[in-house]
């Protein structure tokens, strides 16, 4: 992975469906999700690694998604225009 | 340390000390004995989130609400903005984003895997902010969350929740209260409650007005 960026504002993506060891800061409730990148928040050292006594490198871009809230949670009952928005890494996001 | 707990703090004696401050104890010797951080740089970054409260991120709401300029680089480079105000954000690892309430949306901050919070600026968060309920409550149903802080949002109004789960730290500026264009900046801050920051409330409405 590199310190570029590969997904824009406006792109869709789909959050990845995996459970690995360690400090991982993608919540369950948006995997498997389809959701719109909001913006690229910048350039951070990997938590994955941090967390566990490594050097986070190399740093992963991070991105904030949002979801509908109607997507996310069966029987939501707010308007559809609600949206949850998550900070994601982009090893966690696939073109969708 | 008290601020690990949740719901009731003990008050602790220096000759029994809590499970959580034996712990802590043990970490911060750890990590002077490994050259990790000095005594000194844990008191320092102890002192700062201690020096500061939700006064200070109330200044910084107001002085977006009176000053255009400002409230633009807020939003496009919060950490370089509240310096301006004297507010040196020390960690260099995590990013301050300022989101702004408008009459078309309202933004709502929760941390569902921990309890990140811009402590930076408005010091510690409250514990409600770090329970179960509201962790888990806040994305599911946001509007019935708001709803028991007393804030009835329209339909028509979109609620974004943010949920901040890696290195940004989310500072809600909220709306300026309607009839409030006499007020000076000074009264103004005091009008911005540390609830409206996190985005569970608005702002309180000055009594001259709410009494009208």
């Amino acid at each position: 992975m590199s310190d570029s960026a590969i997904y824009q504002p406006g792109d869709t993506v789909r959050v990845r469906v995996d459970s690995p060891p360690g400090h991982y800061r993608t919540p369950d409730y948006v995997k498997g999700k389809t959701g719109r990148v909001v913006a690229l928040c910048g350039v951070f050292r990997n938590p994955e690694s941090l967390g566990h006594g490594g050097s986070g490198l190399p740093a992963k871009p991070l991105y904030t998604v949002e979801f509908p809230q109607a997507d996310v949670w069966d029987g939501y009952t707010g308007p559809e225009s609600d949206k949850v928005l998550v900070d994601v890494y982009e090893h966690w996001l696939d073109p969708a | 340390m008290s601020d690990v707990q949740e719901g009731h703090e003990h008050p602790e004696d220096s000759a029994e000390l809590s499970y959580y401050a034996q712990r802590a104890q043990a970490i911060e010797a750890l990590l002077e004995e490994k050259g990790l951080c000095t005594p000194e740089e844990v008191q320092q970054a102890v002192n700062t989130v201690e020096s500061r409260s939700p006064a200070d991120g109330a200044r910084v709401v107001a002085r977006a609400w009176v000053d255009p300029g400002f409230k633009q680089r807020l939003l496009a480079d919060p950490r370089s903005a509240v310096e301006e105000m004297g507010y040196i954000l020390p960690d260099a690892n995590t990013q301050l984003a300022v989101l702004e309430n408008t009459e078309d949306v309202h933004y709502l901050v929760v941390c569902t895997l921990c309890s990140c919070y811009p402590r930076n600026l408005l010091g510690r968060p409250p514990d409600w902010y770090k329970s179960l309920a509201y962790r888990s409550r806040a994305v599911i149903d946001p509007r019935g969350v708001m709803a028991e802080f007393g804030l009835e949002l329209p339909g028509e109004m979109e609620v974004r929740v943010m949920d901040s789960t890696a290195d940004m730290r989310y500072l809600v500026l909220p709306r300026r209260p309607a009839g409030t264009e006499g007020l000076s900046e000074e009264a103004l801050a005091r009008l911005v409650n540390r609830d409206s920051m996190i985005g569970v409330t608005d702002p309180f409405i000055p009594q001259a007005v709410a009494s009208a």
